[in-house]
């Protein structure tokens, strides 16, 4: 339990999380939250509220867009059983393969939902930025499937790091613009696209790639995230024959993290989301937000944040460029401060450690930021042998090549040893 | 006199004397921290009010001039305490009003109480929060009302009127009145329809109104001033800096003096 909320106030603000009464009318998830945007943004930011309002749960948006999840992206994604990881570990290992949907990771869920959305908005263009570069290859491919152009901003050190993924942005049509400026990572870009929105609010529409930043943002990809959590739950109990006594997801922003965990905030499984630990806990070194933030403002949002003493936003590390973001979804900070979602870290060797054992005990290649989940569901397994284990397979590691080339494959050099 | 009164009455003073009141924003610890105090009260000279620009490590408002300068001032260990205690020791050689532009995490993180405590000892009269809209700012305010400080809002070509209104009735000091829908340092002129706005501002508001964004000649200055109290010159004045010159000859050439 965090100090952040009296005892009675947060379990009052779980039970209306869990009756899906967050945010409430000002977007806020209990104190986090809100919309801290400049007065050039605030009509541009009422209007998109007035859109995800209107559309978001209106019957021919939902056909629509459960038509184009089930056509296009190839929902649902399987619920894959991991019989030699599970022998490995002593726990039963079940895996979310978002890996499997179109474009390879989660974040075509959001791309295609708010291009629709886009669409009937009447945007005449779509901006977004991207830390990995997964958000940006969704939302080259989900604006070229709804015929919209697209300008993805990415931070300079990104796209060295994920440069099959500018490529990729650029052949499914996008323009990708490189960041020099802050930082030159996620934090930079979301800056760099908030300012060119600034110039022409009306006519773009910013496609923000996690459940962060200023109200509706954090609700709106929730709710086109939860099909994540909806399909799993769903399929363990059609397969698995029970629901999982845990569950695990990566959190940078937290946009996967949020959409497995939110349809199963009211059952009772222990959620644990993982962040990156980097290369230890001090300031600068890691991106572990929720476990050593504290709370502040950024972009956007009251959140917890990495800062120092003088409330200046400090620079992330993790060898996975999709979690290295100083700050994390409001209602991240809400579900911690309740104590209904444990948050802990994975340091760069243990990711790296927990890819290569399922890459060769399932010949899955997951990213670097979907490892560290694995890395914290297999100590779990450890400390309670025989459990039940969900795991968000978030997205698949191709992308990650340049920075794993840099290491060696050390089980097969001890297998061939 | 509540402190937001004096900015009120320093743009009032100017206008009285035939000209429009001119704000210069300058970075706080911009160009060198060694010279801050120097490069303050040069401002403070030819300026009305001057606006003090807190740097922080996510300007997202602001262009890449001001975004260099509040990067380079952090890195040489410009911090809000830092600003307070230097303006400390040189109060008694300044009675320009001054106000300070943040993003709000620094005061966040300052504290409420004391930002108004130590504002009221060093002569800031007002704050300007640009990711702060109306709407997330009553604790601020209460703080700062308290002390006489004031909570100064920003309204643009795209505020709707009866928003115009709240903004305008809530806003001490003066009315920011953005002129361009973009970030500070834009240099695409200024619009041809900037008239009719400023005086629609003007208009409904009770307090003095400057325009600021993309303001950086004479012209520009003479172009604002005929339908607005002030202007508001930032990243052209930073530049001037940027190259280590003098501010005043600048300044002075702004009000065509």
């Amino acid at each position: 339990m965090s100090a952040l909320l009296q005892q009675d106030e947060a379990s009052q603000l779980l039970d209306a999380a869990i009756r899906g009464e967050l945010p409430d009318s000002r977007g806020r998830f209990g104190p986090f939250g809100g919309r801290y945007v400049p007065e050039t943004l605030v009509p541009a930011f009422e209007r998109l509220e007035e859109g995800v309002k209107e559309h978001l749960h209106d019957e021919s948006f939902q056909a629509e867009y459960r038509k184009e999840l089930r056509e296009w992206v190839g929902r649902p994604t399987a619920l894959t059983f991991a019989p030699r990881l599970s022998e490995a570990w002593g726990a039963e290992v079940w895996l979310k393969r978002e890996d499997l949907a179109h474009t390879g990771a989660h974040k075509i869920n959001n791309a295609i939902g708010q291009a629709l959305l886009a669409k009937r908005l009447g945007a005449e263009r779509v901006i977004a930025e991207t830390g990995a570069g997964q958000h940006g290859v969704a939302s080259a491919a989900a604006c070229a499937r709804v015929g919209l152009p697209c300008t993805v901003y990415m931070g300079a050190v990104d796209i060295e790091r994920q440069a099959p993924n500018v490529d990729r942005m650029h052949r499914l049509g996008a323009e990708c613009v490189a960041v020099e400026s802050g930082d030159k990572t996620l934090r930079a870009a979301i800056d760099e696209a908030l300012r060119t929105w600034v110039t022409d609010p009306n006519g773009i529409y910013y496609l923000l790639g996690s459940a962060v930043g200023a109200h509706p943002y954090p609700y709106l990809v929730r709710e086109l995230q939860s099909v994540i959590g909806e399909e799993s739950r769903q399929q363990m109990l059609d397969q698995a024959g029970a629901l999982p006594d845990a569950a695990f997801a990566c959190v940078g922003g937290g946009s996967n993290a949020i959409g497995l965990f939110y349809p199963l905030l009211g059952d009772d499984i222990e959620l644990i989301g993982v962040e990156a630990g980097g290369t230890g806990s001090g300031l600068g070194q890691n991106a572990a937000t929720l476990a050593t933030g504290t709370p502040g403002v950024l972009q956007g949002s009251y959140t917890m944040i990495l800062q120092d003493d003088d409330g200046q936003v400090q620079e992330t590390h993790s060898i996975s460029a999709g979690l290295d973001y100083s700050g994390v979804g409001p209602e991240h900070a809400l579900l911690q401060a309740t104590g209904r979602v444990k948050y802990i870290s994975a340091e760069d060797d243990e990711a790296l450690e927990a890819l290569e054992e399922l890459c060769a005990a399932e010949g899955i290649l997951t990213a670097l930021e979907t490892s560290h989940a694995f890395a914290a569901a297999k100590q779990y397994a450890k400390e309670n042998p025989g459990s039940k284990i969900l795991i968000g397979n978030s997205g698949r590691g191709d992308k990650d090549m340049p920075t794993l080339t840099k290491y060696p494959a050390r089980i097969r050099t001890h297998a061939s040893a | 006199m509540p402190a937001h009164e004096r900015i009120a009455t320093a743009i009032r003073a100017a206008n009285e004397a035939g000209r429009p009141g001119l704000v210069p924003f300058v970075t706080a610890g911009y160009p060198s921290p060694d010279t801050f105090v120097e490069t303050l009260q040069a401002v403070a000279e030819v300026g009305d009010v001057v606006e003090l620009g807190i740097p922080f490590s996510d300007p997202m408002a602001d262009g890449m001039t001001i975004q260099r300068s509040s990067f380079e001032a952090l890195q040489k260990g410009v911090s809000l305490k830092w600003i307070f205690d230097q303006l400390e020791s040189a109060k008694d050689e300044l009675d320009t009003p001054l106000v300070m532009m943040s993003y709000l995490n620094p005061l966040l993180a300052f504290g409420y109480d004391e930002l108004a405590e130590r504002a009221l000892e060093t002569g800031v009269c007002g704050f300007i929060v640009p990711d702060l809209p109306f709407e997330e700012s009553d604790d601020i305010r209460a703080a700062l009302e308290a002390r006489g400080l004031g909570l100064i809002q920003l309204v643009t070509p795209a505020t709707p009127d009866d928003r115009l209104e709240t903004l305008c009735d809530a806003s001490r000091g003066f009315v920011y009145a953005v002129t361009i829908t973009g970030i500070t340092g834009g240099d695409v002129g200024l619009p041809a329809d900037l008239t009719d706005y400023l005086d629609k501002v003007s208009d409904i508001s009770r307090i003095p109104v400057c325009a600021g964004f993309g303001i950086r000649e004479a012209q520009d200055v003479a172009n604002v001033g005929a339908h607005a109290a002030g202007a508001i010159v930032g990243s052209a004045l930073v530049e001037v800096l940027e190259k280590g010159e003098d501010p005043r000859p600048f300044l002075r050439a702004l009000l065509g003096a």
